[in-house]
């Protein structure tokens, strides 16, 4: 996973509040059983006037001239909510999008940005308002979002903060408790055997 | 010495935990995992391309049930194009790992939320990861069951842990009886609409209450199924004697649940959640969305709220309008929400000796499970449906959503049993409206939005 530390980016505002994951990408975009390939149906009901000839609606936030490059995208309250496709975000993953800053975020999406290296800032309205089409810088070592020298601070719980930080492989640190792991699924065959004890064991 | 008062949530939680992290998250062990072909592919793959193995496959369970054909006579060829790529790899990497496998044509396929508790797999206090934010439905059973992403479920199977951080608590209590006619599913709606689809932000719900206690173990799989679209976790119910009643002889449940650890999963006197919401049950009504978000909902026999633009303009609905009456195109009864036995056998009793609309474009009823399909059809449901103008399938998860291939007629409006009424959640345009299978049952006979209270009477 790519560390997140710093990001300088525009902010592209979509302030809808409960942006689904079905509007992120509809399930006729999942096309594959792979992680990639999803970015050009980021959005896909929204983006495009025609969906399937691919003709861009020009007032889609993401379609401005503005928003060429842009890293982080704005959104209302209960963002991500719905279905449980990590290709949401894979999709804003592969099309660029490194942080997404938002009112609040449906715990599933919120996860799911946390694996795979995308920063979600929770802010409150009125802040998020404010920081539309501006140049953000985030940063997550201070935790702050500033745009025009203007700071605003927001908090993350400490283990996902580490993981984003240093780009973290939660299997592979989690297999570092294999030891604890295994001595405590010992003990637990003793306690509660049935649930050892399916057909299939 | 009396221990502090915990809540059940806490209770399973404790009972669950391996060991805390450096950076102050909690190892968590899982139970069960469940897969399904749209999302678990992609897991199995990659894990197996990581080189990892899956820890325990005894305890890791697939089943075919998101973009299988639902039209009976099926194979492996799905309506959605390329479809039949994630039946063909889910089964290769399903059989590669050694996990137990559902397969599109096996006697217990079904929908992952309908069959779980079908076959006993999942249980009272243990805990239950699938890569589908439906997995809330099983916390009916007493279990701590939530839906993760394909990530998590790749790091469930390898680990046999997941990293958490706590959550936070809330209970949602419903006092006194439901008014006839209304049902688990107005229940939810009834909370979304008041509490909005941010209202359970995270949280782990405990629902509880006489309406909660009185409800079957279906009805309570319904309520607790809509709880990711409160934006909580996940949804919990006290198991209790009808849990054990519902549970005993089936396939993967112990052969008998003793009293002594069994009985302690409860929520102790005194416990106290970080929020507490309170209902009187008999204030609800049958209950209808009018927009796009499944906190657009409504009594049907009110009007319109005022909402955001954009959802009155895409479900062409202006605020102040009365929704009894609006034309519709289509009705679908299915989906983890309301496609079990019970729910099929509430709707073909307003159906029976009726007809649907001569404008209906479309009707559907897809059952949850191979099972459910056996039981209705040995009940001579599917007789009634039949001849009340609806289509019988087999098992799946059908048009809850549009996935590329079978859709409703272009432009239609849908009533559905069903639990998101998203923007083109079930295909480009098209309107949906979620209700209890009774509405849309009532709904599909009148053409139009109709009240079951109507026709029950």
């Amino acid at each position: 996973m790519t560390p997140f530390t710093s990001l300088n980016s525009v902010a592209v505002p979509l302030l809808r509040d409960n942006v689904d994951t079905d509007a992120i990408i509809p399930s006729r975009e999942m096309k594959s059983t792979g992680r990639t390939g999803l970015a050009d149906g980021l959005f896909a009901p929204w983006r495009y006037l025609d969906a399937v000839a691919r003709v861009p609606d020009p007032a889609f936030p993401l379609n401005q001239p503005e928003a060429q490059g842009a890293q982080i995208l704005l959104g209302g309250a209960n963002f991500g909510c719905g279905s449980s496709r990590e290709h949401a975000v894979w999709a804003l993953a592969e099309y660029g999008i490194r942080c997404v800053i938002a009112e609040s975020f449906a715990p599933i999406f919120r996860g799911n940005c946390i694996r795979n290296g995308i920063l979600p800032v929770t802010l409150d309205r009125a802040a998020i308002d404010g920081l539309g089409w501006q140049k953000l810088v985030v940063d997550l070592t201070t935790q702050t979002v500033t745009a025009d020298g203007k700071s605003h601070a927001f908090t993350i719980e400490e283990e996902p903060r580490q993981m984003l930080l240093e780009g973290l492989d939660a299997i592979a640190l989690t297999l570092k408790s294999l030891p604890e792991i295994d001595a405590w699924t010992q003990a637990d065959r003793a306690r509660r055997p049935w649930i050892y004890a399916g057909k299939a064991a | 010495m009396t221990q502090r008062p915990k809540t059940l949530f806490e209770k399973i939680w404790d009972a669950h935990h391996v060991a805390q992290t450096a950076g102050g998250a909690h190892l968590i062990a899982i139970d069960r995992v469940f897969l399904h072909e749209r999302t678990g592919a992609s897991a199995l793959k990659s894990l197996a391309a990581s080189g990892r193995p899956v820890r325990d496959p005894a305890r890791v369970f697939a089943v075919m049930d998101h973009i299988v054909d639902t039209r009976i006579g099926r194979g492996d060829d799905t309506l959605m194009p390329g479809g039949s790529a994630f039946i063909t790899e889910t089964r290769a990497a399903a059989q590669a790992a050694g996990i137990t496998l559902f397969d599109v044509n096996d006697p217990d396929q079904g929908i992952t939320h309908v069959i779980s508790p079908e076959l006993g797999i999942v249980l009272p206090g243990a805990t239950l990861v699938a890569p589908d934010s439906h997995t809330c439905t099983q916390g009916a059973l007493g279990a701590f069951a939530w839906g993760i992403g394909s990530s998590e479920a790749e790091h469930a199977m390898a680990t046999g842990v997941l990293r958490l951080d706590r959550p936070k608590t809330m209970r949602v209590t419903f006092n006194g009886t439901l008014a006839s006619a209304v049902t688990p599913k107005d229940m939810a709606l009834h909370l979304l609409a008041t509490y909005g689809a941010g209202g359970g932000a995270g949280h782990v719900v405990e629902f509880a209450g006489e309406a909660v206690t009185a409800l079957d173990i279906e009805g309570r799989m319904t309520l607790c199924n809509m709880a990711t679209e409160f934006s909580a976790m996940t949804a919990i119910i006290a198991p209790d004697a009808k849990t054990y009643a519902y549970l005993a002889g089936r396939r993967h449940a112990p052969a008998s649940f003793d009293a002594s650890y069994w009985s302690k999963l409860t929520t102790d006197d005194g416990a106290t959640f970080d929020r507490e919401i309170v209902i009187d049950a008999a204030t609800i009504a049958p209950m209808v969305s009018w927009g796009t978000s499944p906190e657009h909902s409504m009594a049907v026999t009110g009007s319109v709220p005022k909402g955001p633009d954009r959802a009155h303009a895409y479900i062409g609905l202006e605020a102040g309008q009365t929704l009894l009456g609006t034309p519709i195109d289509a009705a679908f009864i299915g989906s983890c929400t309301n496609a079990r036995l019970s729910d099929l056998r509430r709707a073909a009793d307003l159906l029976r000796g009726r007809h649907i609309a001569p404008t209906m474009r479309k009707a559907l009823v897809v059952p949850g499970s191979s099972a459910v399909k056996r039981a209705a059809e040995a009940e001579g449901l599917d007789k009634v449906f039949t001849a009340a103008g609806f289509e019988w399938r087999a098992s799946g998860c059908s048009l809850c959503f549009y996935a590329g291939g079978e859709s409703f007629p272009e432009g239609s409006r849908t009533i559905s049993s069903t639990n998101r009424n998203f923007e083109g959640r079930q295909g480009p345009g098209i309107r949906t409206h979620i209700a209890s299978p009774e509405t849309v049952a009532a709904s599909a006979i009148a053409g139009a939005i109709a009240d079951p209270r109507e026709l029950a009477r």
